[in-house]
């Protein structure tokens, strides 16, 4: 059977495209009846945008009829997290506070790719403003993993990830803080890319923890997540931290392969509390890097067994002050009811507004930055963040990309976890490192587990060197060739 | 007082006059209607992130090198959180332990023409707030049953100055904001309009035993709208202390309100009920690292400051130290003056008319008028000629302030052309000792002074268009033959 254009790669439609053998309305209609048959299962989209969507494939058609140049993006459906924000489009971040939210304003992510002729089929679950491993934290309730509808499809853009696995979009925004692009793309067998702090523009981002806050893509191929990275990166005049370094050719060296690259095995993401199924799989991908005549070796990251609490303390303590501006005063909810003055009203309003694991990380950062708390949490993390930033420096002088899980575990039962916040912070034991020293990494699918469910391994580079991370991702994906279709989307 | 010393220290606020705010392209005006002057990032939407505005970053470095600051190769900004309706993310993004500009100091002159160098401990640079209006029948907040919001304001360019303990009085205090006043002025980095917050200052004042080294307990002081109500208010509050520590009660660390009508302060907030801001560095803005070429190049800009350009007007034109100050503390008059006496006016007589007559006419108008240096060097000129009285060239200038109509030309128009014609002043002054036989018999009799009459009576027959030092000659010629 022909498979269907939602289920292809970007580079597959875009080519198809060029030598009109399809249209951009015909794609999106193949992803709108993939919406429409399994999105009642999945809830992977909050708000979706049809009636948009098809007004922007027909001006797309319009626009590629005239033999004009065609951007790789130009065509493609696209999902953006609910915590990216979409000019006249409702914007919630998963959360009650923002539920009538619509922004004035366009998150530069989704203007470039928007400009670049993306097609929005709409706004994508998300753990409440971005804090969770598995997207039962959302205010609108779970998303159901497609490979499994009673797992979680990780989180917290567990919506963006389960949309690009059962073809609902071809790909996705998403935002990864601690492993929220990483650990979901695991979970549900796709690509997950999380590039280099600053490498795109956070305008827009709504943001949890700052310095940590990375706005990254879902894709079904590695060509796909340098096709949508080539859009994406580049200095933002709205954004003072994005860099204004130059950027390369995502696609030039794409295919070079690995012979000679130097790949480090972070061997402490091998031992306790990492399924067998997952460790086996992804040392059994080492071998195939091996085998493609990368030189292999061990590396340890001495400083990432602390990186957890020092992450667990940084981004509650940003969080504590970016959510602050939800008070009910200017937009978004406001509690009803009188009240005795406008501080009441915005305590009200916040007590109503949030769900608790934001709550419980609003307290703890509150707490870490107290008066006489501060030198001891925030100030002692910072001291950790820097050893974890010089681990990796370290360990890339010796090597060019490091290797590990991305997921201690694949996809696990929604309600599982949901009330032991420890057994799901440490779901992201293996992503959060990359964050705080800001460098980049991708999650790539590398083999389904005895039930069948999708492993990811994590690549991770230098700052700035996505190219080199995107050639060994792409060369491990070539060789693993694997065919990945959730079973619900196999049944279609 | 005498037992006790006043231990005063200030932290000033300043607005700067940049085109755009601090972090976004919002225009940064006074007084335009509510709510205009936002956008979706000084208004606090998801998403948004602050940019800094170099032009104010430019300018807080200026002030610093003005007031002899260390200008610090590293500095970043911080965030102070506490909630209120009016700062739309509920945390003003300031500086804290690292500010940019270190240390620093204004010397400030007494009265007595002694001068009181005052410390600065740092200038550093954050945003404003909005503005809240109670809605109440009687304008109290008690009584308020809504708040409106102004976020105008929000994300306006403020710059803290904050000074050392060196403060000895309320005058050296208001001493001290009037240098700082004029400094800033004259660098052209704020409008310094008190009335308009452009300037705010808040002060913090303890006691201590005459000669005693240790600092007592201090107590802050907010809400002085002007350099006299922080007089009064440190006055006051002087006051307030030391009687509580004559009548052997201890000071509270506290924050005090100063109410003008009731020229009093009353305790706001006690040391327990301070905010505990959690300061922790912005993550959303990379460290200020300004490059020492154009740290050169802003110190290029800075102008002569106050205190130089009157030690100048003492030492090169002999003004008075009191002229001289007046004159300094006013950008356009200073500016007026100096155009007066490059264009050849009496540098003397040049300053009067400015801090004087000029001044007056300012104050009436309640704005600065349209004159330039020239109408200043043709009064002077025109007076001295004898073509205009004193008088009449007050009224010329009245209507030049408006207008910008040369003096000459107002001189001619109002017909304030003094009769200078010996002949005609002549004829009057037979007609003036014709008519007042009894004066004229005193002025023989040897009472000299009555001649000021008798010029008066022939100014008025001439209706103030004669030269009345002409008309005292002719007078006096005649009487004594």
């Amino acid at each position: 059977m022909k498979r269907p254009l939602a289920d292809r790669t970007g580079a597959k439609l875009s080519a198809m495209l060029a030598a009109g053998e399809t249209s951009a309305t015909a794609i999106l209609a193949s992803s709108q009846s993939r919406i429409d048959a399994v999105d009642g299962e999945v809830r992977a989209l909050l708000t979706p945008t049809p009636q948009l969507a098809a007004e922007r494939a027909e001006e797309l058609d319009v626009y590629l009829s005239t033999g004009a140049p065609q951007s790789p993006v130009a065509g493609i459906p696209v999902a953006v997290k609910d915590v990216l924000t979409t000019n006249g489009i409702r914007t919630t971040c998963g959360s009650k506070i923002l539920e009538g939210y619509v922004p004035p304003y366009d998150a530069t992510a989704w203007t470039r790719l928007s400009g670049a002729g993306a097609v929005l089929v709409g706004k994508t679950n998300c753990d409440e403003f971005a804090m969770g491993s598995s997207n039962e934290n959302s205010a609108y309730g779970p998303v159901h993993n497609p490979w499994d509808l009673d797992r979680v499809p990780g989180g917290s853009s567990g919506g963006s990830a389960a949309a690009v696995a059962a073809g609902e979009a071809v790909w996705a925004l998403g935002t990864d803080t601690g492993g929220s692009v990483r650990q979901p793309a695991s979970l549900c067998g796709v690509v997950g890319l999380k590039p280099t702090y600053g490498r795109i523009s956070r305008y827009g981002l709504i943001a949890f923890a700052s310095s940590l806050d990375t706005v990254g893509t879902f894709t079904r191929s590695v060509r796909d997540a340098g096709s949508m990275l080539q859009v994406l990166a580049g200095h933002d005049p709205r954004d003072a931290t994005s860099l204004d370094a130059p950027v390369p050719d995502y696609g030039v060296h794409l295919d070079d392969g690995v012979a000679g690259l130097r790949v480090g095995v972070v061997e402490e993401a091998f031992g306790e509390g990492v399924e067998p199924g997952v460790g086996a799989s992804v040392r059994a991908a080492v071998e195939r890097l091996a085998a493609l005549g990368a030189e292999v070796g061990e590396v340890a990251l001495p400083h990432a067994t602390y990186a957890l609490s020092a992450y667990y303390l940084i981004a509650p303590s940003e969080c504590s002050s970016n959510l602050a501006r939800y008070d009910g005063v200017r937009y978004g909810l406001r509690a009803e009811g009188a009240h005795t003055d406008s501080i009441e009203m915005m305590f009200q309003t916040r007590g109503q507004g949030f769900g608790p694991e934001v709550k419980r990380r609003i307290m703890l950062g509150t707490y870490a930055l107290s008066a006489g708390y501060y030198d001891a949490y925030y100030g002692q993390a910072q001291k950790v963040r820097t050893l974890v930033i010089r681990d990796y420096e370290t360990a890339f002088e010796r090597f060019d990309i490091l290797v590990s899980p991305t997921s201690p575990t694949t996809a696990f039962r929604i309600g599982e976890k949901a009330d032991d916040p420890m057994a799901m912070y440490l779901n992201d034991i293996f992503t959060i490192p990359a964050n705080l020293a800001g460098v980049p990494a991708v999650s790539v699918p590398c083999g389904l587990d005895d039930a069948g469910l999708p492993i990811g391994i994590q690549l991770t580079a230098p700052a700035l060197d996505e190219q080199t991370l995107l050639r060994a991702a792409h060369a491990l994906e070539s060789d693993l060739d694997l065919d990945l279709r959730p079973p619900l989307v196999a049944r279609l | 007082m005498g037992a006790y010393e006043a231990v005063i220290g200030l932290e000033c606020h300043v607005e700067l006059s940049t085109a755009t705010k601090m972090f976004c392209p919002c225009a940064n005006t006074f007084g335009a209607e509510p709510n205009t002057n936002t956008c979706a990032v000084c208004l606090g939407h998801p998403g948004t992130l602050p940019v800094p505005n170099r032009e104010a970053i430019a300018r807080i470095i200026k002030i610093g090198l003005a007031l002899g600051s260390e200008i610090a190769p590293h500095s970043i900004f911080h965030r102070k959180n506490y909630f209120y309706p009016d700062m739309p993310k509920n945390y003003q993004i300031s500086q804290y332990d690292l500010p940019i500009c270190v240390g620093g100091h204004l010397d400030v002159e007494s009265g007595d023409g002694s001068t009181t160098r005052i410390g600065i401990t740092r200038v550093h640079m954050e945003e404003d707030t909005g503005k809240t209006q109670h809605g109440s029948a009687s304008g109290r907040i008690h009584d308020a049953t809504h708040a409106s919001i102004d976020f105008n304001r929000a994300g306006v360019p403020l710059v803290e100055c904050v000074s050392e303990p060196d403060i000895r009085s309320p005058e050296e205090a208001a001493a001290y904001l009037r240098e700082l006043r004029a400094t800033l002025a004259s660098l052209d980095v704020s409008d310094v309009k008190m009335e308009e917050g452009s300037l705010r200052c808040d002060a913090n004042v303890s006691l201590r035993p005459a000669g005693a080294e240790a600092f007592g307990t201090k107590v802050e002081i907010k809400n002085m709208n002007s350099i006299r109500s922080l007089e009064r208010a440190l006055t006051f509050e002087i006051e307030r202390q030391t009687a509580a520590l004559e009548a052997g009660e201890p000071i509270v660390q506290e924050t005090r309100h100063w109410n003008e009508d009731a020229g009093a302060t009353a305790s706001m907030r006690s040391k327990e009920e301070a905010f505990d801001y959690r300061y922790f560095p912005e993550p959303d803005i990379p460290a200020l690292e300004p490059d020492p070429a154009w740290i050169e190049e802003i110190r290029s800009t800075i102008p002569e400051l106050p205190r130089a350009r009157r030690e100048r007007y003492v030492r090169e034109f002999a003004l008075p130290p009191e002229v001289a100050q007046v004159l300094v503390a006013n950008q356009a008059s200073a500016a007026l003056f100096d155009g007066a006496v490059d264009g050849g006016a009496d540098p003397g007589i040049a300053a009067n008319w400015v801090t004087q007559d000029v001044a007056a006419l300012r104050n009436a108008a309640a704005d600065d008028g349209v004159l330039t240096p020239e109408h200043i060097v043709d009064v002077v000129g025109l007076i001295a000629d004898g073509t205009v009285s004193n008088a009449g060239a007050k009224q010329a200038l009245e209507a030049s302030f408006a207008t910008g109509e040369p003096v000459a030309d107002a001189v001619a128009r109002l017909g304030l052309t003094q009769v200078s014609d010996a002949g005609a002043v002549g004829a009057l002054a037979d007609e003036v000792i014709a008519e007042n036989p009894d004066v004229v018999q005193k002025f023989l009799d040897g009472k000299e002074g009555v001649i000021g009459f008798l010029v008066g009576q022939l100014m008025q027959k001439a209706a103030g268009a004669a030269n009345p030092k002409l008309a005292q000659e002719l007078l006096r010629e005649r009487l004594q033959g």
